[in-house]
């Protein structure tokens, strides 16, 4: 496995660097000036163009992308065009919310998919499997927007149980934290319980006609165990890989959640800074989203050798 | 077994849901008044941009001179006493006693002559200023000299100034930053202070009350008079989703939101929880701005043309809906500021096709496209570009109307190309009434050519009016060029007005003594 592994994170390299050209030039493109968004209304042209020499935008693309990805090797992400915070600081104070919702949302769909799931398919064809595959069904359909105010009316106006926005960080105490993350992560967990029940009940449908599953009965195992053992972690290898693919949009992806109770992390960053062509931070976000992205595809690579022997690098 | 599950965690939601809240209630006593802004604070220099945002947090911290009154009227606020010599040509300005920064330094003038200079350096009205001004000096710690080339009113009104940018005082040290660099270190003399340990860029602000903040005896008034902090800690906390927000403040969790669009306030009121109130009486004007620099609207002829096509009510309707959060309004310079006058604006803005069609006739319009830049997401201003179409296509106009976000606005509005080439031919936006109470103020007045504002319109009898304001010695004579510059307004549009609107601000029950100040400040403000 050492050499696979090793392979892979050199493999990474060259997916960066076609990332980091990539948004470069992107956002380099794209219309609209940071300068003239900082100078305001009221700014010159002369003061408009002495903030963008400020901010070595009028330096050659080429040179501007040396000395950016020369300071990336260094360590250093640069600093914002308009907070006058590096970079790094940024990201720092806004991934622990991000993380934060997308690791309480992977819990909750986790533990709330799988069974439904396994529980659909053990019960094949009954009312049991017709409501999962209705609410898969419900839950694809309503935006998350839809499903957040709606548990924001009735779990946070009328019983008044959870607070309607904001975040509490996790040295303010375990409880605050899970209290304001409880609301945001059932609603952004909807669309994927959907998914991944859906995805777990096909796969163990499959695994459930096959020839060691009726052995296992035979031997005069519990329903459970042959659930459990047997099926469920045969066919683990393509739920796992939703998970995996789950929470690495999640942690790209949580901008509508984060905007619905406002949770200030990476992806209204990453909105405001778009907004304002903050081009720094755009750039270090797109980088460290596509990062996790590789990161999380490796382990869940790896994890395949973990859940099924067969399966060697 | 299922059952028995499915009743455990039933159970156990209901029971850490309830354990939660009752953990989560705070167990402080200080008050904390927590508001919802217009937007995220990313920049907290005031002077180095204009983003009201920033100007607001300016407000927080930072003291002035001098400020305007709820009639719009000059008031001292940080000075004792201005003397002017019988010619005219000297101003002596002393500062009241016990001013302290809130590192517990004490103000001087020197910082206050610093301070003047760095704002003069970046502000359109500053620079006017101290075009009038021969040397500023501080001669002792409380008292500052303008030694003046020729008398002028200009410098209370200008060192008054309410909106961006405002000329807040700081001390020497940090204003003596160049102007094209952001400060770094938030030290002000306002009633409250900046919490720098707190600040989470762009999410929260924190601001601590000043306690050695000494204010003025006379009674609040607008921006006047004295500044008492009366909670001991705001914290704002900007939330993108405005319905979220409201929400947020009906359950109790925020007390003010700064701005709240008409159509949501019936959910306000239905919650009987909380109720509105305008930081702003005269609120802000929108403006339709032209590019005088391109065919058609280099012809000043087709830019009246549609002095006499539009109509406010049109645009207030598309954007704002409800009439008693807007009001149309043909005086250039506010109405309920104290330079209001309708003169020589009579028959304009009343949709009279038939003279606008006559005028483009006149003018020789060929049917040369309007390249019209439309911003799609600002809320506020989406509506204004389709209705500004739909009236030039009245009388005949071709637009071209460019969809586009407000970034890539504000960067092809600073172009000066042709508008096949990338340029434009106009755009409209909306300006606060306290950056257009006078025409010094009002930058899309300025008709300096090259050196205007983005549009630049080139005028030397506006230039000319400008000048002999910033030199009148009384109300009544500055009264009298406002008119005389509406006159010629309407001979050589620079933009055209399209009428007040406001969008109030939503509090709490229990919040009492916001101040309809011109911008949202909140120092008075008690939570009981």
């Amino acid at each position: 496995m050492g050499p696979y592994l090793l392979k892979r994170l050199l493999a990474t390299i060259p997916v960066m660097l076609v990332v980091a050209v990539f948004i470069f030039l992107l956002l380099r493109l794209t219309p609209g000036d940071p300068a003239a968004m900082i100078g305001g209304d009221y700014a010159t042209e002369a003061q408009i163009d002495e903030i963008r020499q400020t901010l070595g935008l009028n330096e050659p693309l080429l040179t501007q992308f040396v000395i950016w990805i020369g300071n990336i090797l260094q360590g250093d992400l640069g600093e914002s065009f308009f907070f006058k915070k590096q970079v790094s600081e940024l990201i720092v104070a806004r991934i622990e919310p991000t993380l934060s919702l997308s690791l309480v949302t992977i819990i909750f769909t986790v533990a709330i998919a799988v069974p439904i799931g396994v529980l659909a398919a053990y019960r094949h064809g009954s009312w049991i499997d017709r409501i999962v595959m209705g609410f898969s069904v419900l839950g694809f359909s309503v935006p998350v927007f839809v499903i957040g105010f709606g548990l924001i009316y009735v779990f946070s106006l009328q019983l008044s149980w959870f607070p309607v926005q904001g975040y509490n960080r996790i040295g303010n105490g375990v409880t605050p934290w899970i209290h304001n993350l409880i609301l945001p992560a059932l609603a952004l967990s909807v669309i994927f319980v959907a998914f991944i029940a859906r995805m777990t009940r096909t796969s163990v449908l499959e695994v459930l006609g096959e020839d060691y599953i009726r052995t296992a009965r035979a031997k005069g195992q519990t329903e459970t165990k042959v659930l459990m053992r047997h099926a469920l972690r045969n066919a683990a290898v393509p739920i796992v890989t939703v998970i995996g693919f789950a929470f690495a949009i999640l942690v790209g992806g949580v901008v509508v959640t984060e905007s619905v109770f406002n949770i200030p992390g990476l992806g209204l960053l990453t909105v405001d800074a778009v907004l304002n062509r903050d081009f720094p931070t755009i750039q270090a976000v797109v980088l460290l989203f596509s990062l996790v992205y590789v990161m999380i595809n490796l382990a869940i690579d790896l994890s395949y050798t973990l859940l099924d022997p067969r399966i060697r690098y | 077994m299922l059952k028995l599950v499915r009743r455990s965690f039933v159970t156990g939601v209901a029971a850490a849901a309830i354990t939660l809240s009752l953990n989560a209630a705070p167990a402080s006593a200080e008050t904390v008044l927590r508001v919802v802004p217009h937007s995220g604070l990313k920049i907290l220099d005031p002077i180095w941009t204009t983003a009201y945002i920033s100007r607001n947090h300016g407000y927080m911290i930072y003291d002035t001179l001098f400020s305007l009154d709820g009639d719009g009227v000059v008031q001292p606020q940080m000075v004792d006493t201005v003397t002017r010599s019988d010619d005219g040509l000297t101003v002596t300005i002393t500062l009241r006693d016990g001013l302290m920064w809130h590192d517990g330094q004490s103000v001087t003038a020197a910082d206050t002559v610093a301070s003047i200079n760095r704002w003069a350096g970046k502000d359109a009205m500053g620079q006017k200023m101290m075009t009038f001004v021969d040397s500023l000096s501080a001669t002792d710690d409380h008292t500052m000299v303008f030694a003046l080339n020729s008398p002028t009113g200009l410098i209370e009104l200008a060192l008054a100034k309410p909106s961006s940018n405002v000329p807040f005082m700081m001390p020497a040290r940090i204003a003596a930053t160049p102007g094209s660099e952001q400060i770094d270190e938030y030290v002000g003399s306002g009633p409250f202070m900046f919490n720098d340990a707190e600040w989470e860029p762009g999410t929260k602000v924190v601001y601590d009350r000043f306690e050695g903040y000494v204010p003025r005896s006379e009674p609040t008034n607008g921006l006047a008079g004295a500044k008492i902090a009366k909670v001991d800690r705001v914290e704002w906390t900007p939330n993108r989703d405005i319905q979220a927000a409201i929400n947020s403040l009906v359950a109790g969790e925020v007390d003010i939101i700064e701005s709240t669009p008409p159509d949501l306030l019936p959910l306000l009121a239905s919650s009987g929880e909380g109720y509105t109130q305008s930081p702003n009486l005269a609120g802000l004007q929108y403006t339709f701005r032209f590019n005088v620099l391109h065919p058609p609207f280099d012809n000043p002829k087709i830019r009246q043309a549609l002095l006499y096509a539009f109509n406010q009510e049109d645009f207030l309707e598309a954007t704002i809906g409800d009439p008693d959060y807007f009001q149309a309004c043909k005086a250039m310079f506010i109405c309920g500021l104290p330079f209001e006058t309708n003169a020589h604006m009579e028959d304009l803005l009343e949709s009279n096709f038939v003279k606008a069609r006559e005028l483009l006739d006149e003018a020789g319009y060929d049917g040369t496209p309007v390249v019209l830049m439309h911003s799609t997401n600002v809320p506020v201003l989406t509506n204004l570009a389709p209705v500004a179409k739909e009236l030039m296509e009245a009388i005949g106009m071709t637009v071209d109307m460019q969809s586009m976000d407000w970034s890539t606005l504000v960067a092809r509005r600073s172009k000066k190309d042709d508008p096949a080439e990338g340029g434009w031919n106009a755009f409209a936006t909306a300006w606060d009434a306290g950056d257009l109470f006078n025409p010094l103020a009002m930058a899309f007045l300025n008709s300096s050519c090259d050196t205007a504002l983005f549009g630049w319109p080139c005028d030397d009898q506006i230039e000319q009016l400008r000048d002999d304001f910033a030199r009148a010695g009384s109300f009544e004579e500055q009264f009298a060029i406002v008119e005389a510059i509406q006159a010629r307004f309407v001979e050589y549009p620079t933009h055209i007005h399209l009428g007040q609107f406001n969008t109030p601000s939503a509090l709490r029950n229990n919040v009492t003594g916001y101040l309809s100040a011109g911008v949202p400040v909140f120092w008075n403000v008690e939570k009981n």
